[in-house]
């Protein structure tokens, strides 16, 4: 069974996610531009930084929405259902980083902000489907056929996920495939670039963390004030 | 309240029904080849495609004065010679991967949008790109 007193406050961990996130982000930022430039786009190359781990992260946070709304459909537990709603949330706001970011470096690379090619269309998608997520939660007002129905869009949105994932490999696209590729395990990239990008990275994933635990609080102090 | 969601989330349905059913449909063959376009010729005629290849070595042509630019498009087997109305993108060379948007006319493609591919391998330099160096090329340039 759950903590029956619901906390009022943050607790120590997600204090400690977000101030070691927050702390290292800037040391993140200088790696990122003491980062050598790269052999074709020059100094271009330094979004990757911001973009990859925004890409994955989202990835991430849209696994752990999947994750809970599978736990939130066996065992009906509200709380299941906040942590959902809090990494979907998160999700979008890196997902949309990712986008951004992209386009950013695809105008002076590619030639234009946006084509829809395999890679961008999926991700267009993946994020139209958690933008309907939180129209379909504000649409329904019964709590628990809210929580369920957001489970469902929570699980089968999921699907996107991998499709975006693979998209640069299962069909022709612009999009170069993965420099860090977790099907292979191949590394096309030099270290020192690998070095600043992994530790932007782990960055992102304390940021993610934190912010995640903090949002399911906010949902708490929020089922509370809707059930007054 | 409810009803501004609702009608949020059929905007939503509407625009995801488009793109998987109608964006997608034919993005799921982003580009043809050369020798895709040249095998099934009549079905693409005075339709807008996008063509994708590598830039042949040695065939890039630009006119500084009327911003034309040609070059011939190979997948290895067949080519076709694109001509392309504009500056090149920075990253555009030979040998480079690109996609051009546009369509035949006569016995040219008339490229209206070209775009560049890059690679997925990120190299430092072996040597340069120090900010001096920069600035001289950003100088050059101009």
């Amino acid at each position: 069974m759950l903590k029956t007193a619901q906390p009022e406050r943050p607790d120590t961990l997600t204090w400690v996610f977000l101030g070691l996130g927050l702390l290292l982000l800037p040391v993140g930022l200088y790696l990122a531009l003491a980062a050598p430039p790269d052999v074709n786009q020059g100094y271009l190359a330094r979004i990757m930084y911001l973009h990859v781990p925004g890409a994955w992260l989202g990835y991430l946070a849209f696994f752990v929405t999947f994750l809970y709304s599978l736990l939130y459909l066996f065992r009906q537990n509200p709380r299941y259902d906040r942590v959902a709603l809090a990494s979907a949330e998160i999700g979008l706001v890196f997902m949309g980083l990712a986008l951004v970011t992209g386009m950013l470096w695809a105008r002076p690379t590619w030639g234009v902000y946006w084509t829809w090619e395999p890679r961008l269309t999926t991700t267009a998608i993946l994020f139209a489907v958690y933008v309907g997520y939180f129209l379909l939660r504000g649409a329904i007002e019964d709590p628990e056929l809210r929580a369920k129905a957001a489970a469902a869009v929570g699980i089968l949105g999921f699907i996107n996920v991998p499709i975006s994932y693979m998209s640069v490999k299962w069909w022709r696209s612009l999009h170069q495939t993965q420099s860090i590729d977790l099907t292979t395990g191949k590394i096309h990239m030099d270290p020192a670039m690998l070095q600043a990008l992994l530790f932007n990275l782990l960055v992102f994933t304390l940021l993610y963390l934190g912010f995640v635990r903090f949002r399911a609080l906010l949902a708490v102090l929020e089922a509370r004030r809707e059930e007054a | 309240m409810r009803g501004k969601y609702l009608l949020g989330l059929v905007v939503i349905l509407a625009a995801l029904a488009y793109l998987i059913f109608g964006g997608l449909g034919q993005n799921l063959v982003y580009f043809l080849t050369p020798s895709e376009y040249l095998q099934d010729q009549a079905r693409y005629q005075n339709r807008p495609v996008r063509l994708g290849g590598l830039v042949k070595e040695g065939t890039v042509r630009y006119d500084k004065d009327r911003l034309e630019l040609r070059f011939t498009l190979t997948d290895g087997v067949a080519e076709v010679p694109v001509v392309h109305k504009g500056t090149p993108p920075g990253m555009f060379k030979e040998g480079q991967g690109v996609v051009v948007e546009g369509r035949f006319q006569g016995d040219h493609f008339q490229g209206t949008n070209l775009l560049v591919k890059h690679s997925e391998t990120y190299q430092a330099p072996k040597e340069g790109w120090t900010p001096e160096e920069v600035r001289k090329l950003i100088e050059e340039a101009k």
